[in-house]
């Protein structure tokens, strides 16, 4: 399954230069949903470039991210609105809560954090977004019930 | 040339040249962190910036070319103030440990702090506490909270060594040097030559010591502790007690390392002229029976990780010898512990080496037997020189001692190990022996000679055209790997040394970039072998003794056991 992806995606980008390495990155990530250490080792053969520097140059992005995502995965909003709503605190919250940082995923697989800009919900301020469901107009100690509903969420579908 | 105003001052500079090298030229210092000479410049640290007339920022020397009529000040207030600004935010993150740092004392922003007079904390950074120390490496320890992020490591290993094991990861006030996904050095593509730490400006980068190891063995009255010491270290241990670089201090490092305890006293030379028998050897066997060729040297373990991890294809190129230290430690712990009656058990065997991956050389399977190892402690140039001040032995007043019998004794052509070019010809001069039965009438060869990056040189022995390269730095022998591969078949014999310049700069000896410094101490190995009378390895007594009595000859059963290794290819990020 994942060797037909990468035989697909570098079939279009032989030959190709380090100038395409955003590029290919963006496209395994998006069939990926990650990048893998094989998946940069892959490309670092393709390209002829060092992991280290595909690393760096990955980890300069946010975009990229380097586990997969969780089964809940939580977009937290830090544009402006929610920025001077006081998301960075909601946001150390959750870090705190699942013990993880923004863009990794807890080892049992269940959440995963992602930071983004403006989701447009502004007059919702703070809001975070999970699985494509709203919470809106947080503050830090929410996050605590929140997390417990989907934990209990799991539960109930075992 | 063209003239430029500086400081009042008008002085020469070169079109094309840069405003800090016409600067230096003309005795003005400029205080530099990320500049290293005969790199492109990066302009990371901006520490190095003057006042240009008529430019309405100030511009980083380093980086901005000089141009005819220039006006510029390099010690305005404006300029001292920028400066120290520069180096007040350096320390807003900086740990502020000297005292436990063990680059107290030589550190180049601690030295930048003191000039500028820095004498209170403006700044609190909010990684100020960060501690992410990764000792995971038997040679090389990071800690990146001293790290000021100048990015030289990561450009001499991109650019000299071709390893790239470490990048900066992340962005802005959260960026880090560091190997991909974070991993640590010992599963990291890093070929641990400490080329990184020798361009540090700070304490981010050091050796992994093993000095406690030694000491408690020292200390240990059940302990017969025998150390080695490279051919390299004579002729550079002086510079870190003051003593004039390039100074050969042999006899009085011999004396010191025997009023520090140790029982017995050994020079790796000796086992160099042990490497150059089996080595060249092995060169005319694989010449002889069509073996495979070209035939790689195997002393420096820095290019046998770098051709684990992105050239085992060429694995079976490489000369299955093991370097001097490891043949020096299998010889001790067997036909010396036999001949003095000591259990190999208790035969603590230190080496002292200017390298930080024989550190991990000697770690390696197969550098022991019966779960003994050959080398029990390595320890670099630079931890012996504090060795030494830590037993409070005044260096420089030390009478000349010698070295034990028989591992002593050596040639000057196994001395000349210490430098490019010396592994060739050592082994060339021997190999001219063993083919012909007589000696080389010039025993110097030139062309292998100074610190050019490769050497090549084509040798007519009895008709047998030969065929030798001299490579140091890693990526000039990527070059020739390359050649090789895309159907290069005149090479016969490559020695490669994996620092520029060979052990004589290795990651492990006195700080020092200047290529100038280095060549003295390469200059100071070619005297010692144009004064000596013994100046072929086969020649060496004690060698002769040693396969009378013990090995056989060269690649008998018994070399084959103690003196030889194999090389795997190493699954890692590369």
């Amino acid at each position: 399954m994942e060797e037909h992806i990468y035989k697909k995606i570098f079939s279009k980008y032989r030959g190709s230069k380090r100038d395409s390495l955003i590029p290919l990155l963006q496209e395994i990530q998006h069939e990926l949903g990650f990048l893998s250490k094989d998946s940069v080792a892959r490309v670092g053969g393709l390209l002829n470039l060092p992991t280290s520097k595909i690393y760096g140059v990955a980890t300069f992005y946010n975009q990229f991210r380097f586990q997969p995502y969780g089964k809940y995965h939580i977009q937290v909003c830090r544009g402006t609105a929610c920025h001077v709503k006081g998301s960075a605190n909601v946001l150390s919250a959750l870090e705190a809560m699942l013990n993880i940082k923004a863009g990794e995923t807890t080892r049992d697989g269940m959440f995963s954090i992602e930071v983004v800009a403006c989701i447009g919900a502004c007059g919702l301020a703070p809001v975070i977004s999970i699985n494509g469901e709203f919470h809106a107009n947080l503050v830090p100690s929410d996050i605590e019930k929140i997390i417990g509903s989907y934990k209990n969420r799991k539960t109930l579908e075992e | 040339m063209f003239e430029i105003t500086v400081n009042n001052r008008i002085i020469d500079a070169k079109p094309e040249e840069t405003i800090l090298s016409a600067v230096k030229r003309a005795g003005i210092n400029i205080p530099t962190l990320c500049h290293m000479d005969d790199f492109l410049p990066s302009g990371a640290c901006r520490i190095c910036c003057v006042e240009v007339e008529g430019m309405p920022g100030l511009v980083p020397s380093c980086s901005y070319p000089v141009q005819e009529g220039m006006n510029i000040i390099t010690n305005s207030p404006r300029v001292i103030k920028a400066r120290k600004t520069v180096i007040e935010l350096l320390l807003a993150n900086h740990p502020d440990d000297c005292l436990y740092c063990v680059r107290n004392g030589n550190c180049q922003l601690q030295n930048l702090a003191d000039q500028y007079g820095i004498r209170e904390r403006r700044f609190v950074g909010k990684h100020k506490t960060r501690n992410t120390v990764d000792c995971t490496s038997p040679a090389i320890v990071r800690d990146q909270s001293k790290c000021i992020l100048c990015g030289k490591c990561v450009r001499v290993c991109e650019e000299i060594q071709n390893v790239s094991a470490i990048d900066f990861v992340g962005r802005g006030s959260s960026t880090v040097i560091a190997p991909a996904f974070n991993q640590g050095l010992n599963i990291s593509s890093c070929i641990y030559c400490g080329q990184c730490i020798m361009v540090c400006p700070t304490g981010a980068l050091r050796e992994n010591s093993f000095t406690k190891q030694v000491t408690d063995a020292l200390n240990n009255p059940k302990k017969i502790v025998v150390v080695q010491h490279a051919p390299a270290i004579s002729v550079s241990i002086a510079e870190e007690f003051g003593i004039e670089p390039g100074t050969d201090v042999n006899g009085k490092m011999v004396t010191a390392l025997r009023r520090m305890g140790f029982d017995r006293v050994f020079d790796t030379s000796f086992s160099a002229d042990l490497t150059i028998m089996e080595e060249a050897s092995e060169l005319i066997q694989r010449i002889q029976s069509g073996g495979k060729l070209p035939l790689m040297t195997s002393c420096s373990p820095g290019w046998i990780k770098y051709v684990e991890q992105f050239y085992p294809g060429f694995l079976e190129n490489i000369s299955t010898c093991k370097s001097p230290q490891q043949m020096l430690g299998a010889i001790i712990k067997t036909y010396f512990a036999k001949k003095e009656g000591i259990d190999p058990e208790n035969i603590f065997s230190v080496s002292v080496m200017p390298c930080t991956a024989k550190k991990f050389e000697a770690a390696r399977p197969g550098m022991g037997r019966d779960q003994v190892p050959d080398i029990d402690a390595t320890i670099s140039t630079r931890e012996l020189a504090r060795m030494i001040k830590t037993y409070g032995i005044d260096f420089g007043s030390l009478p000349e001692d010698k070295a034990d019998t028989p591992f002593g004794i050596r040639s000057s052509a196994g001395k000349l190990f210490g430098g490019t070019g010396g592994v060739m010809e050592a082994a060339v001069r021997t190999a001219y022996h063993m083919l012909t039965g007589s000696e080389l009438k010039s025993l110097q060869i030139e062309e292998v000679r100074g610190v050019k990056g490769i050497k090549e040189a084509k040798l007519n022995i009895n008709g047998l055209e030969l065929g030798i390269a001299v490579v140091n730095g890693v990526g000039n022998a990527q070059q020739l790997l390359e050649q090789i591969k895309s159907g290069r078949k005149d090479l016969h014999f490559i020695e490669v040394m994996t620092c520029p310049g060979g052990c004589i700069a290795g990651g492990g000896q006195p700080r020092n970039t200047d290529i100038e410094k280095i060549k003295v101490r390469l200059k100071s190995l070619y005297s010692i072998d144009k004064s000596e009378k013994l100046r072929t390895s086969h020649k060496n007594k004690a060698v002769q003794q040693l396969y009378k009595e013990f090995l056989g000859e060269p690649l008998s059963h018994k070399s084959h056991e103690l003196l030889h290794t194999n090389y795997t290819k190493r699954d890692v990020l590369i």
